[in-house]
């Protein structure tokens, strides 16, 4: 139908015949209705401006009606509008057609566009991790200068001149020292330890702080050894802290890093700034403690160093702050190697790459 | 060290435990045994050992057996030193202890009709070619394998002289200034009035308690033999074994402290093997002492413990009851102490407690303490806490640092850590202040002769060391402490380096990449500069001949970076003469922040503003300009027009074309209006295009037509 059929009569029944078979007509239209070139072909023939069948009924149907007439036919063409224009937008919400939307078919299965992340470093990453276990505990962080006098390296920290302890922590010197008086003599921190006097003359007890920090020493490369390195330091001192709080702090913390099925044991070693001191072993965390390869089959991974403060160093922190009397207060000291917990956790070999800058080993840990 | 259980059994005969529960026993109580070797059948196992310094005493089978002796309860056998009667002398070998504040004591014995040869079994517990056997320890001579004998037992250092190329008695002095000695070693040594030796009465025959010497040595030809063991300071010890660069058994242990009652003992066990190929004591032993250095060691003053203070100090055990009196007092005394109670509070008893002769680490009550600890077990106490209310303190400029590598990273750059060293050249490029690069005194490296001045040759090291791995694309950045100064003065700042090389950072399989470029790497400083809150960011740069630009830069596509007119950082292009030399052809780009100084400003708090509900309207100008107009002044002279509706402005294209001048571009400018309470009237925003194209005219950029 293209165009509509002349009315022969305006009564009831012959307008309702013709809006019928017109009503029909646009049902019929509309529900073959697929995609939205078909849709917009059924809006111009229907409702379209200049050649719309509406357009037409209104023209030729309503305009020829007999003024009696009007009013029913009116309302009939009213009814007949509405009608359209909901199948229109019934029709138009349906969308595309499926032939359409084939057509903009992609391969999904091609990889996504990534904006790419850096990474944070992994001694970074580990040195945050262990300094938040300890931040939880209630320590404060603390750092200091990696060039160091003798004094805070070394005497303060109980190794005296030319005392055979100094031998196992080969230093990098600052040129020309050698004139200077010993206290004053400049070098590369060997540890993190002078950060311990540093934090205790200028703050009185209580103290409990941890030191992340880079460290340095004369240690040929291999492996596991390098001469640049980091270590995470801590120190707690107050009246009545003891060593089996110093037990108790490790061990929490250790369940905190590496799990809560984690157990800690505790050995006798050597430090001149700590007395008693402590070795500290983790269950291996590879095996559980059955023993393989990573831990020597020996069931345990050597971890920390930690000890109670020795009172040479409160007397020497008592110089400028006299609270640390080493009758009054107690205290413990702890330090672990960064690089050792990162290697291990993160499943590194060689120290070196921690250091080489190498891209493709850094994007693993983006 | 190698410890043989057999051996250590022989002093240990109630001893039941397994060769396993003794290492772990040992270990748990700091004589660490790293290794256990099976010797195969009647022969027991082989320890590995790692005894720390302090405990000098336990590197040696008897320290090791009085350590198992402490820790089972179980008795300990005294080292058997039963000797011939001497033969009377005609007059006692004369000894004299010269340096009284190096050497504590000096016993000398005189054997004679000694055949030297094969060493021999003579013995019960001296069971020298069955020990030796099992420890791999090379049989030399009777005199070589008595000396080492009395090592690997008791830890003692002896020497034997031949007594005919002694001439005169001994004398233990300081060199004089000249004096020369070929030490067992070969070398012929020049000494220093500062090195303490055993010498006769004409010459200097050995350096104290380090090498023996060459002259006087044993021979196959040797009857007559001098045995010495003897007391050194520590310090002496050390010092002329330093001075000679020589490291030896006997250096270490008297560098460490030696037992000033051994000598006699050891002086004892040498002579019975010598004695075993025949010969004869020749007179009492003879014994000179430094009652000063003996009230040091022996004859310490004894020292007191509190067993409140070892509860205030251990704190809780696991066994409920704690440390108890008798636990300290059985643990202390099965490790040579003596203790006597001097309290009247059955409750507090407080100790004096003697100290074995041996044990000279231990000087003070926490020493005693730890012992107490050490052998009750660190693993029987138990695990608390300490109690502690106040505040956590983040360092000040935590948050700061943290903003910035979150930047970095989202810019795709991955963190990296440098070398702390460079070369003197590489500092002489890089550093900020060329004069105050601080050299090391013993540097790992030639080229990690100084301490770095500035990050920027780590990071040029690890880009070129990708572009070397074929790793075209790189993105990194360093945070760490750089030096300048002086040897005796040096200062220490945190600086922020990055560098990067090849495509930009997105992945895709479809995209077309672009290679990274001078704005990219600016935005990445912009975006860093912007975590701050700060009056002005300016970037500039200035001409070659000023010296003003660093000289690893590219002197035209390198800008400073300054935040409120300060110079924060510099950055840009790798100077194509560094490339070069590096062997690299890829453009890369680098850069330096100063973080001292970023982070003195507070971190920029955001503040939200209305957005407006009005529409924005944007207008394109199309310039042309001159190429000594740029951006910069462009960008002030809108500025300075202070439109309030003109909310955005920013260039769209920057580009040449062959229609115009030679010395001239072409700039396609965007701007943005908008006004926040009213939709913007036409008449309005031709008044503002008016006023903008006058503005821009004035600053050199007309509009194309």
């Amino acid at each position: 139908m293209t165009s509509i059929p002349t009315l022969s009569s305006f009564d009831d029944d012959s307008l309702d015949r013709a809006f019928a078979a017109l009503e029909k007509q646009a049902r019929a239209d509309a529900a073959t209705l697929d995609g939205t070139e078909a849709v917009e072909a059924f809006r111009l023939r229907w409702i379209g401006r200049k050649q719309g069948l509406l357009n037409d009924v209104s023209s030729k149907w309503l305009k020829a009606a007999p003024p009696e007439a009007k009013k029913p036919v009116g309302e009939r063409f009213k009814a007949l509008k509405e009608l359209v224009e909901r199948l229109l937008e019934q029709s138009a919400g349906a969308g595309p057609s499926d032939a359409e939307l084939s057509a903009e078919a992609i391969d999904i299965t091609l990889p996504g566009t990534q904006r790419l992340m850096g990474a944070e470093h992994p001694i970074t990453r580990t040195m945050n991790e262990i300094v938040g276990v300890f931040a939880a505990l209630g320590y404060s962080v603390g750092v200091g200068p990696e060039v160091e006098t003798d004094y805070y390296n070394f005497e303060c920290m109980n190794f005296p001149p030319d005392h055979p302890a100094r031998d196992t922590q080969d230093t990098i010197a600052i040129a020309g020292q050698e004139r200077r008086p010993p206290r004053d003599r400049l070098l590369l921190r060997t540890h993190t330890s002078p950060v311990q006097m540093r934090t205790m003359e200028v703050q009185p007890p209580p103290v409990q702080i941890v030191i992340p920090g880079k460290v340095h020493r004369n240690d040929a490369a291999d492996a596991t050894h390098s001469p640049i390195f980091h270590q995470v330091e801590g120190l707690c001192v107050d009246t009545n802290v003891t060593f089996s709080d110093l037990k108790g702090t490790l061990d929490y913390a250790m369940k905190a890093l590496f799990g809560s099925s984690v157990k800690t044991r505790f050995f006798p070693s050597f430090f001149p700034f700590t007395e008693p001191s402590a070795d500290v072993q983790i269950s291996c965390i590879f095996c559980g403690g059955k023993g393989c390869r990573k831990c020597k089959h020996s069931g345990w991974i050597e971890l920390l160093g930690c000890g109670m403060v020795d009172p040479v160093v409160f007397a020497f922190a008592a110089e400028k702050q006299p609270a640390y009397d080493p009758k009054k207060i107690s205290g413990f000291a702890f330090g672990m190697g960064v690089e050792r917990i990162a290697m291990m956790k993160y499943g590194i070999s060689e120290i070196g790459q921690l250091f080489a800058g190498d891209m493709r080993f850094s994007g693993q840990f983006a | 060290m190698k410890i043989l259980t057999k051996w250590l059994r022989a002093y240990l005969p109630d001893l039941n435990a397994s060769d396993q529960a003794l290492a772990e026993d040992l270990t748990l109580r700091g004589i660490a045994v790293e290794g256990i070797f099976d010797l195969g059948s009647g022969n027991g196992s082989l320890f590995e050992m790692d005894i720390t310094t302090n405990r000098v005493d336990a590197m040696n089978h008897y320290g090791i057996a009085r350590e198992a002796a402490a820790i089972y309860g179980t008795p300990l056998a005294p080292l058997d030193v039963a000797l011939p009667e001497p033969r009377p002398a005609t007059q006692p070998f004369s000894v004299r202890i010269e340096a009284e504040d190096a050497c504590g004591r000096f016993t000398a014995r005189v054997l004679r009709g000694i055949t030297i040869g094969e060493s021999r079994d003579w013995f019960q517990g001296g069971e020298i070619a069955a020990y030796f056997g099992l420890l791999e320890q090379k049989r030399i001579s009777s005199a070589v394998d008595a000396t080492n004998f009395a090592w690997l037992a008791m830890g003692q250092p002896t020497h034997a002289f031949d007594l005919d190329k002694l001439e005169g008695g001994i004398i233990v002095r300081r060199a004089r200034k000249g004096e020369r000695l070929k030490t067992l070693d070969g070398v012929d040594r020049e000494l220093d009035p500062g090195d303490l030796v055993i010498a006769d009465h004409a010459k200097p025959v050995g350096l104290a308690g380090v090498m023996g010497g060459w002259d006087t040595m044993i021979t196959q030809t040797t009857t007559n033999v001098l045995i010495e063991a003897a007391w050194f300071d520590p310090m002496a010890v050390r010092r002329t074994a330093r001075r000679h660069g020589l490291h030896t058994d006997a250096s270490h242990r008297f560098e460490r402290g030696a037992d000033f009652n051994a000598a006699p003992v050891a002086s004892a066990l040498v002579s019975r093997i010598l004695l075993a190929n025949g010969g004869w004591i020749e007179g009492e032993l003879v014994d000179a002492r430094v009652p000063a250095l003996e009230a040091r060691t022996a004859r310490r003053r004894p020292i007191t413990l509190a067993l409140t203070e070892v509860r205030r100090i251990l704190g809780k055990t696991i066994d409920e009851e704690g440390i108890t009196a008798s636990a300290v007092e059985h643990l202390l005394t099965a490790l040579g102490c003596k203790l006597a109670n001097q309290s009247v509070h059955a409750e507090r008893p407080v100790w004096l407690v003697k100290l074995p002769s041996w044990r000279l680490d231990l000087e003070r009550e926490i020493d005693l303490i730890e012992e107490v600890a050490r052998v009750y077990g660190y693993n029987r106490f138990a695990n608390t806490l300490p109690a502690f209310g106040h505040g956590v303190q983040a360092l000040p400029w935590a948050e700061s640092e943290a903003a910035i590598r979150r930047t970095m990273l989202s810019a795709a750059f991955h963190e990296a850590i440098g070398s702390t060293f460079c070369s003197a050249a590489e500092a002489a490029l890089t550093a900020p202040q060329p004069g105050l690069v601080v050299p090391l005194g013993n540097p790992l490296s030639e080229e990690a002769g100084v301490l770095r001045p500035s990050l920027v040759p780590g990071m040029l090291t690890m880009i070129v060391g990708n572009l070397h791995r074929d790793v075209s694309d790189v993105r990194l950045f360093e945070f760490g402490a750089v030096f300048s100064g002086a040897t005796d003065k040096v200062d220490e700042r945190p600086a922020l380096a990055f560098g990067a090389a090849g495509i930009l950072p997105e992945q895709g399989a479809l995209r077309p990449s672009r290679a990274m470029d001078f704005f990219d790497v600016k935005g990445v400083v912009e975006q860093v500069l912007a975590r701050f809150q700060a009056r002005a960011v300016s970037f500039d740069r200035f001409p070659p001949e000023s010296g003003l630009m660093p000289p690893w830069l590219h002197p035209y596509c390198a800008a400073r970076a300054a935040v409120n007119g300060v110079t924060v950082g510099w950055f840009g292009q790798l100077h194509p003469r560094e490339a070069e030399a590096r062997k690299i052809k890829e453009a890369v780009f680098v850069g330096e922040l100063y973080l001292d100084r970023l982070y003195q400003l507070p971190l920029r708090q955001p503040t939200a503003h209305e957005i407006s509900r009005f529409q924005p309207v944007h207008r394109d100008f199309s310039l042309i300009l001159d190429q000594s107009v740029t951006w910069e002044s462009i960008g002030q002279a809108l500025r300075r027009l202070a439109i309030p509706e003109m909310i955005d402005f920013r260039p769209r294209e920057v580009f040449r074309d062959a229609r115009l001048g030679e010395r001239e571009y072409s700039l396609l400018l965007g701007v943005t209006f908008q006004a926040a309470d009213r939709t913007l009237r036409d008449d309005e925003i031709n008044t503002f295009q008016a006023t903008l194209v006058a503005a821009l005219d004035k600053a050199g950029a007309r509009l194309r037509r």
